[in-house]
């Protein structure tokens, strides 16, 4: 009965998958196979996809970059150093912090934080402008690439610090007392006992961060003030996949909305090749682990 | 051995997750109070189903309130889907009626005569919306601009508030020496289709980019995603400039008065109806379509040709009566003065003018159940 529905579950999520994929390739075909300037742009889809996808990648990185250590800094106080009463008040206000829809982020991103942001990326043009990342001139209006992966940031910190904070509770006390008894200071027990347990689980707890960061849509959409690719962060400019699908698609129809499906298959596939990527990370460091 | 679980988990919910993730991107719509008397006489029931344009939500709902209302057993339904796939949808027959910013272009006319008969499809403009200049300059909440003038704005030509060609424009008003940020929709609309238009029309020699849905990408400047987001961007950016609906421009930020002939046109419903009439109507086009042409070049006085007119298109014959009766009851309440009224309560559309909304009304009592 029990592994009756397991393998139910397992089977449905594969064909879910599966699923969503075939319709993606179908609905994709007649953009590849359309002359190259009918694509919007009009040189073909693969100078239409390309800005997009270092887009994509930027935001996600900046978010990730952003919320990593943070993330993993949260969990560890929330583990190993918050009294046990505010660490449980504290685990459920991260965890609230996920269930914020994202139409909320955006709309703080775009009406309050890219507002605050105007001036330190004035600052930062005019003092910092000789780095390409923070070229001049600075958006007027606070609404760039970097404002998006700081909000993005916000949306994916709960993610890895609630996973990271599950994984830290379950390092092996017995390695953690020894390594106390040993004479080790709270903050040398944690990098000896805790985070080498925890590795593979932080890289898992990234990914999943990743994936919310790389689909995120709304949030993306109401801040980023988009426009070609450009390598500065602070002036207005690059654009997601999920966000020009969300801009595009209420108006789109024949070969347009075609093209928006083939670039969620380009993003249903950079995800793949992401979490592909991550499982080989983890297969890898499995035997350094301290887990086994 | 557990960290590789849950890693394993983590991958499998990630995918998950992204395959479940979904969207929603509705605007709020505003229920209108509607009229209160349906414009024909006799009361007619059924559903009719229509869709397209996302610019006449608001007012949908408030034509769509009024009549219910007035016509009980009658449901419109409405899906804005967008001004393309209303047109597809009523071409493929899965509609009744279809909304449009852009009336049938010639190859959709002869398409639609497969699901239409031999007379095809007919547009009926019922909902007329002026675009307004937005800006946000401090101290300054009236400004004089000519096409070329806006133009080079938005192209990012003239960068500053205190350039000599605004300056010419307006000699009382105190510019102050603050740069220009221009401001456009980040998603494909009407508005950005007819404001391209005027430009394109009024300032052949600096806009060169053809009409569009989409901004030029080329261009300089900075987007926002949809009306909402384009006034609140401005609001809270001095300097910057944008063109939007005039009912979503709040009281905060100044309405640019556009030269037409010599004279310059402040933003208003009237001088909007005044440039729809002074259009022509698209010849070669059968006798009861009043598909629009508007000319963005007119020195008619008090017009202000930066306007966005949206189509009711319909079937010239459907194939039986009931749908007839409920078609033609429909776009005359819509058309009629309480349809006006309501959508102008509702939207802040410009109403009709009543020359125009009679033709639009004898275009619609044209529609005949199709000959056998």
């Amino acid at each position: 009965m029990f592994s009756g529905a397991a393998l139910g579950a397992g089977v449905l999520i594969v064909v879910v998958l599966f699923a969503v994929a075939m319709f993606l390739v179908i609905q994709a075909l007649p953009t590849f196979s359309a002359a190259p300037a009918d694509i919007t742009g009009g040189k073909g889809f693969t100078s239409y996809i390309f800005p997009i996808v270092i887009g994509t990648l930027i935001a996600a990185a900046i978010a990730l970059v952003i919320a990593t250590p943070i993330g993993i800094a949260v969990a560890l106080f929330i583990s190993h150093y918050a009294p046990r009463g505010m660490a449980r008040g504290l685990g459920y206000v991260v965890d609230l912090l996920a269930a914020i829809p994202s139409v909320i982020y955006g709309a703080w991103g775009a009406t309050f934080l890219a507002s605050q942001l105007k001036a330190p990326y004035q600052w930062l043009a005019e003092n910092m402008g000789w780095i390409p990342i923070f070229g001049g001139p600075a958006s007027g209006t606070g609404k760039t690439i970097l404002t998006a992966g700081i909000v993005l940031a916000v949306m994916v910190l709960p993610i890895i610090a609630s996973l990271a904070r599950e994984i830290f509770l379950q390092a092996p006390m017995l390695h953690q007392e020894a390594a106390l008894a040993l004479g080790a200071t709270r903050w040398e027990m944690i990098r000896m006992a805790v985070l080498p347990f925890a590795r593979g689980g932080i890289i898992s707890a990234v990914m999943l961060g990743l994936g919310r960061a790389l689909g995120e849509t709304m949030a993306v959409a109401l801040v980023l003030s988009s426009g070609p690719l450009i390598a500065s962060l602070i002036r207005s400019g690059n654009q997601t996949i999920a966000a020009e699908i969300a801009l595009n698609f209420p108006e789109a129809f024949g070969l347009r909305l075609n093209e928006l499906i083939a670039a969620g298959l380009v993003l249903f596939l950079i995800t793949l090749l992401v979490n592909m990527v991550a499982r080989w990370i983890i297969s890898r460091h499995k035997e350094f682990s301290g887990a086994n | 051995m557990k960290a590789l679980h849950i890693g394993r988990m983590a991958a499998v919910l990630t995918v998950g997750a992204l395959a479940l993730t979904a969207c929603g991107t509705d605007n709020a719509v505003t229920p209108g109070n509607g009229g209160t008397s349906a414009a024909a006489g006799a009361s007619v029931s059924g559903t009719l189903t229509g869709t397209g344009a996302t610019s006449i939500s608001a007012a949908m709902d408030a034509w769509k309130a009024g009549f219910e209302s007035a016509n009980s057993g009658s449901t419109i339904q409405y899906s804005p889907e967008g001004s393309g796939a209303g047109r597809k949808a009523l071409i493929a027959g899965a509609v009744q009626f279809a909304g449009s910013d852009a009336y049938m272009k010639d190859a959709e006319l002869a398409d639609a005569k497969a699901k239409c008969g031999p007379d095809g499809a007919i547009n009926v403009p019922w909902y007329i919306s002026p675009i307004a200049v937005a800006f946000n300059v401090p101290g300054v909440k009236d400004l004089k601009l000519d096409a070329a003038t806006v133009a080079k704005i938005f192209r990012g030509d003239i960068k500053n508030w205190n350039d000599a060609a605004i300056k010419a424009a307006n000699p009382s008003a105190t510019l102050p020496d603050l740069a220009i940020t221009p401001v456009h929709r980040s998603d494909n609309s009407g508005t950005t289709e007819n404001f391209t238009d005027y430009l394109a029309q009024a300032a052949k020699s600096v806009w060169t980019d053809a009409k569009s849905g989409d901004w030029p990408s080329a261009l300089p400047g900075e987007n926002a995603k949809g009306t909402s987001g384009v006034v609140k961007t401005v609001t809270e950016t001095a300097g910057a400039v944008t063109y939007a609906d005039d009912s979503a421009v709040t009281d905060v930020l100044g309405k640019a008065e556009l030269k037409v002939g010599d004279a310059y046109v402040p933003v208003t419903a009237e001088a909007a109806a005044k440039a729809v009439d002074a259009a022509k109507v698209v010849g070669g086009r059968s006798a009861n379509d009043l598909s629009l042409k508007l000319d963005r070049t007119t020195t008619a006085a008090g017009a202000y040709p930066a306007v966005l007119v949206s189509y009711g298109v319909f079937c010239a014959h459907y194939p039986d009566a009931k749908t007839v009766d409920l078609v033609k009851a429909f776009g005359n309440f819509a058309v009629s003065d309480a349809g006006q009224k309501a959508a102008a309560d509702a939207a802040k559309s410009a109403p009709l003018s009543a020359a125009l909304a009679a033709k639009a009304k004898a275009s619609i009592d044209s529609i005949t159940v199709a000959a056998k």
